[in-house]
């Protein structure tokens, strides 16, 4: 092995101390909210007051990217509290207004588009076919005859697959069943968005663009907070609206009340009583994934 | 001698060259410089400067990265016979597979950078400082195990050249444990690279414990590819004796493997096509088209065809020996291998998507100047060691005595 | 190192070896030169290829969002809830729901206004007033005084003849479709606002369904997603013009 230490010059241990303190040399030279904001913790790492921390730096970056005031939340998960999801299939007509309300309520770009829920096209001779699905349907009224719809999102599986792939840990599952990301701590490197059966994953592949009077000001750091380039983003269940008692602005806005929301643990909100009264389903059962999100006949 | 010596004489042979040689290194500079240009593009707008999107998340820097670590692992392939069967024709020159390998590894590394969204977070993955999801993470592992092979055959090059330079024979006791581990080492990279496909129930196309075997299969027919025609380079270029048993008995080796590439192939065929499920249709998309989409049914069935020729050139003797065929040979297998890890592994996965959506991908002109800039970086690599390894394996070089220094 | 080119590889005890080796040959690097070029040619081929055109039109290529649609996104506020009455005496005791104000047309509650001073008749007829209101909701068996209380039009009649007030018209639609009323008082059926947490908010049946013609009219979907493929903004079609964007959707269904 090369000699250390003893002879002319550079040792290996004197090379590192060198490359050590060029990259420190580095940091020292940025201002601290950049440092600080490269620096910054797995959000799961934060003492209660590092978490007020950055939510105040969110709250400035926020305040400076769309001169805005915004109120930004870290509300933890309830207690006894496991969130579940039902599309009544009978009723759901293809009208997009969810897919829509969705990115209005979570800060989506709008250019390039990321939408959250995806409306699939299905034909009533073959059933639920995923092959066969059409996402781009443009008719002029829905529902259109010999055609029934299916809008996927994130299924907010018990067993996700995504949680288990990423090779940093920056998605886990809240203990109310909201699979989250930390979108400061996403390295993009997209694994979880090939180990999504439900291509409920999205990627911000440009800069996010958002225009600062379409902004949603009240945000939660894990779920709606305006994303940055280059990390991954999904459904989370409205987690600033859900963990406060309201319902997700899709079912808000389903102007036929083909959703349905609530806590599977208590036995008197409608998503237990669809489970027990309905027959519900899930899409790709055989995956093992054990969706939170049923789907089900009401008629 | 020590390091700054090293460094000093490996400078020395580094920019001692021809015409030839000059015009290699300032083609690859060119290229290097050509995609650096395109890579900072693509840190300034983001990821949306290459084809890649919702639908196919992975593509041609993914593919790429996996065929490469398949290039990193057939470096063993010269190993097995040198070290473990004491193979001396092979011996002499098994240390070029280790710099091919580290060349390899370099450009996996590289192209997996390239592929993130956000790079300037890659500490996150740094166990300690970061968050390393080991062992639940496939991926995590990958980079535990990618980044040691690049370390153990660092070490091993690094200690051979710098004996070699200082006229030392190597320190066997060092040198020969860590050969050995790098066989199953590097079985371990490329099975670790397979496992992260094959571990996603979410992609049927992948989702095969086939895909581990194939994995290994094709790495061993494209990696001594390579191999046979740069040993044929340095011997126009350098005073390298490479017997022509050593080239035989790699190419003999290699139509083994290739046979069972094809024989796997076959299997994976049979079980789709015959059972037909609805998994069949990432097959179809490849080898037939699928709802009007088709531009990947030429190199499917381009990949096909180089490997059963291939196999067939390397299968009897006489076109194995000979010098036209067997390169043709070699040439064939590794676009066969190539075009199978880039096009016809990880884009059929994605096409249909999970929800059935068909997005038809190509790479666009930036990603091909960074892949292009990246390969150039590799080939850099590589001649540069080459360029290191050469004199002192053909005994050119002869240590100068070192100036007496107090230990 | 040019010069070694000229030194011949030493010469080995088997011919063959000298056969094999190709240092006089110039085969290998034409023969690398033409591979790499095809590579490349072919690589550019694919690279020049169009994107798939789509045939949706000019909506698969542009970017729509929800501030396309301010009548559908502009969040209403919620209406006050009723306060719900006592249950009627001797009635059967049904779980009573507080609801917003039933959805009347413009002034023409309370009914008794007019009804007062005009003697019911029971005959089925086409009416004089009341034209705009057309009835598809079983006409063939059914009329308007099979629902509206004879004697009193501010009041509902269920089948017992028991009249009940419009902000109860929930227990007249389930006298027929009990199944969509359980499914609703558990909050399974119909339009769910409010708290998931705490109270529902639960709405009458006709503020979704017109009770003379409750079938939903057929909407307008807002636009698909951009195709991958023009989701970059430069590779969409030029600029979103006023003239392409759709016409506001309509979530009511008023009557």
């Amino acid at each position: 092995m090369a000699n250390t230490g003893t002879d002319d010059g550079v040792s290996r241990r004197d090379f590192l101390t060198a490359v050590g303190l060029a990259a420190a040399g580095v940091l020292a030279g940025c201002s601290p909210e950049v440092r600080e904001a490269y620096l910054q913790k797995h959000f799961l790492e934060l003492t209660p007051e590092e978490v007020q921390h950055r939510l105040a730096r969110l709250r400035a970056d926020c305040r400076k990217q769309f001169g805005r005031d915004v109120s930004i939340s870290a509300v933890p998960a309830r207690p006894d509290v496991m969130f579940g999801y039902a599309l009544d299939l009978s009723r759901c007509i293809g009208c997009r207004r969810c897919v829509y309300a969705c990115v209005k309520e979570n800060n989506q770009s709008r250019d390039p588009q990321i939408q959250w829920i995806r409306v699939l096209e299905m034909e009533k001779e073959h059933g639920i076919d995923l092959e066969r699905a059409n996402p781009y349907y443009d008719p002029e009224k829905v529902p259109d005859v010999d055609h029934f719809y299916v809008p996927v999102a994130c299924q907010q599986c018990r067993n996700p697959q995504c949680t288990t792939v990423c090779p940093v840990g920056a998605t886990w599952q809240e203990p109310d069943g909201i699979v989250v990301i930390d979108y400061d701590w996403c390295i993009g490197c997209r694994y979880c968005m090939a180990a999504c059966p439900y291509g409920a994953r999205h990627f911000n592949w440009g800069e996010p663009h958002l225009p600062p009077e379409e902004l949603n000001p009240d945000l939660h750091v894990l779920g709606n907070r305006p994303r940055p380039t280059g990390v991954v983003e999904k459904c989370t269940f409205c987690i600033q609206r859900v963990r406060t008692g309201r319902y997700p602005a899709c079912v808000e806005i389903c102007p036929v009340g083909a959703r349905k929301f609530g806590n599977l643990l208590d036995p008197e909100s409608e998503i237990a009583r669809i489970l027990k009264e309905k027959r519900v389903f899930v899409l790709k059962s055989e995956l093992n994934t054990e969706p939170k999100f049923y789907y089900f006949y009401g008629v | 001698m020590g390091p700054i010596e090293f460094i000093r004489t490996s400078l020395r042979f580094i920019l001692r060259g021809g015409v030839a040689y000059w015009l290699w290194i300032v083609l690859l500079g060119a290229l290097i410089a050509w995609g650096g240009v395109a890579y900072v593009d693509q840190l300034r707008h983001g990821l949306i400067v290459t084809n890649m999107r919702d639908q196919v998340s992975w593509a041609f820097y993914i593919g790429n990265f996996t065929f490469l670590v398949g290039v990193a692992a057939a470096a063993v392939v010269l190993v097995i016979p040198a070290y473990v069967y004491h193979w001396k024709p092979i011996k002499e020159v098994a240390i070029l597979g280790e710099i091919l390998a580290i060349s390899a590894i370099v450009m996996c590394l590289l192209f997996v950078v390239v592929d993130m969204g956000r790079p300037d977070r890659s500490w996150h993955l740094l166990p300690g400082i970061g968050r390393l999801n080991f062992p639940g993470s496939v991926l995590a592992w990958d980079v535990l195990v990618l980044n040691l092979y690049l370390v153990l055959n660092l070490t091993i090059v690094t200690h051979i050249l710098y004996r070699g330079m200082q006229g030392r024979a190597y320190n066997p006791r060092l040198v020969v444990p860590l050969i050995l581990f790098s066989v199953p080492a590097a079985v371990g990279i490329h099975t670790v690279t397979a496992f992260l496909y094959a571990g996603l129930p979410g992609r049927p196309y992948w989702n095969a414990s086939i895909l581990a075997p194939r994995f290994l299969c094709s790495a061993f027919c494209s990696g001594p590819a390579i191999m046979l025609i740069v040993f044929q380079i340095l011997q126009r270029t350098s005073n390298i004796q490479i017997r022509d048993t050593a080239i035989w008995k790699i190419a003999e080796l290699m139509a083994y493997a290739m046979f069972l590439n094809l024989f796997l192939l076959g299997a994976e065929i049979f079980k789709e096509y015959y059972s037909a499920t609805q998994h069949l249709v990432h097959f179809e998309y490849l080898f037939a088209g699928l709802r009007g989409h088709h531009a990947l049914v030429p190199y499917a069935w381009a990949f096909v065809t180089c490997g059963i020729v291939a196999f067939l050139l390397f299968l009897f003797p006489a076109t194995r020996r000979n010098v036209v065929t067997l390169n043709l040979g070699c040439l064939l297998i590794y676009a066969s291998v190539y075009i199978e890890k880039g096009m016809g592994l990880v884009m059929p996965a994605f096409t249909p998507d999970t929800l059935g959506e068909i997005y038809e991908y190509t790479p666009t002109i930036h990603e091909l100047r960074i892949g292009a800039a990246i390969f150039s970086i590799g080939f850099l690599i590589f001649t540069v060691l080459c360029k290191i390894a050469v004199p002192i394996m053909t005994g050119e070089f002869v240590a100068r005595p070192s100036r007496a220094r107090a230990a | 190192m040019s010069q070694d080119t000229e030194d011949r590889p030493e010469k080995g005890p088997e011919n063959d070896e000298l056969e094999f080796s190709i240092a006089r040959s110039n085969a290998l690097i034409p023969l690398l030169l033409l591979f790499g070029l095809s590579i490349l040619g072919i690589v550019l081929i694919i690279v020049r290829a169009k994107p798939i055109e789509s045939s949706e039109g000019a909506t698969a290529r542009q970017a729509f969002g929800p501030a396309d649609f301010p009548g559908i996104f502009q969040q209403p506020p919620l209406e006050p809830l009723v306060a719900a009455p006592v249950a009627d005496a001797g009635g059967h005791a049904d779980v009573l729901f507080p609801v917003p104000a039933p959805p009347f047309s413009e002034g023409i509650f309370p009914c008794s206004t007019c009804h007062a001073d005009i003697t019911p008749n029971p005959e089925r007829r086409e009416l004089a007033m009341h034209e705009d209101i057309v009835l598809h909701h079983d006409e063939e068996h059914r009329w308007c005084l099979d629902c509206h209380d004879q004697n009193d039009r501010d009041h509902l009649r269920l089948a017992s003849g028991a009249a009940i007030p419009f902000t109860e018209s929930y227990r007249l639609c389930g006298q027929c479709h009990g199944t969509q009323y359980r499914d609703w008082r558990e909050g399974i059926h119909g339009k769910r606002t409010g708290r998931w947490d705490g109270a529902k908010r639960y709405l009458l049946c006709v503020h979704c369904h017109n009770p003379h013609s409750p079938r939903f009219a057929a909407l307008q979907p807002l636009p698909p997603p951009v195709r991958p493929q023009f989701l970059h903004p430069e590779d969409a079609a030029a600029g979103r013009t006023d003239a392409a964007r759709r016409q506001d959707g309509d979530g009511e269904h008023g009557h």
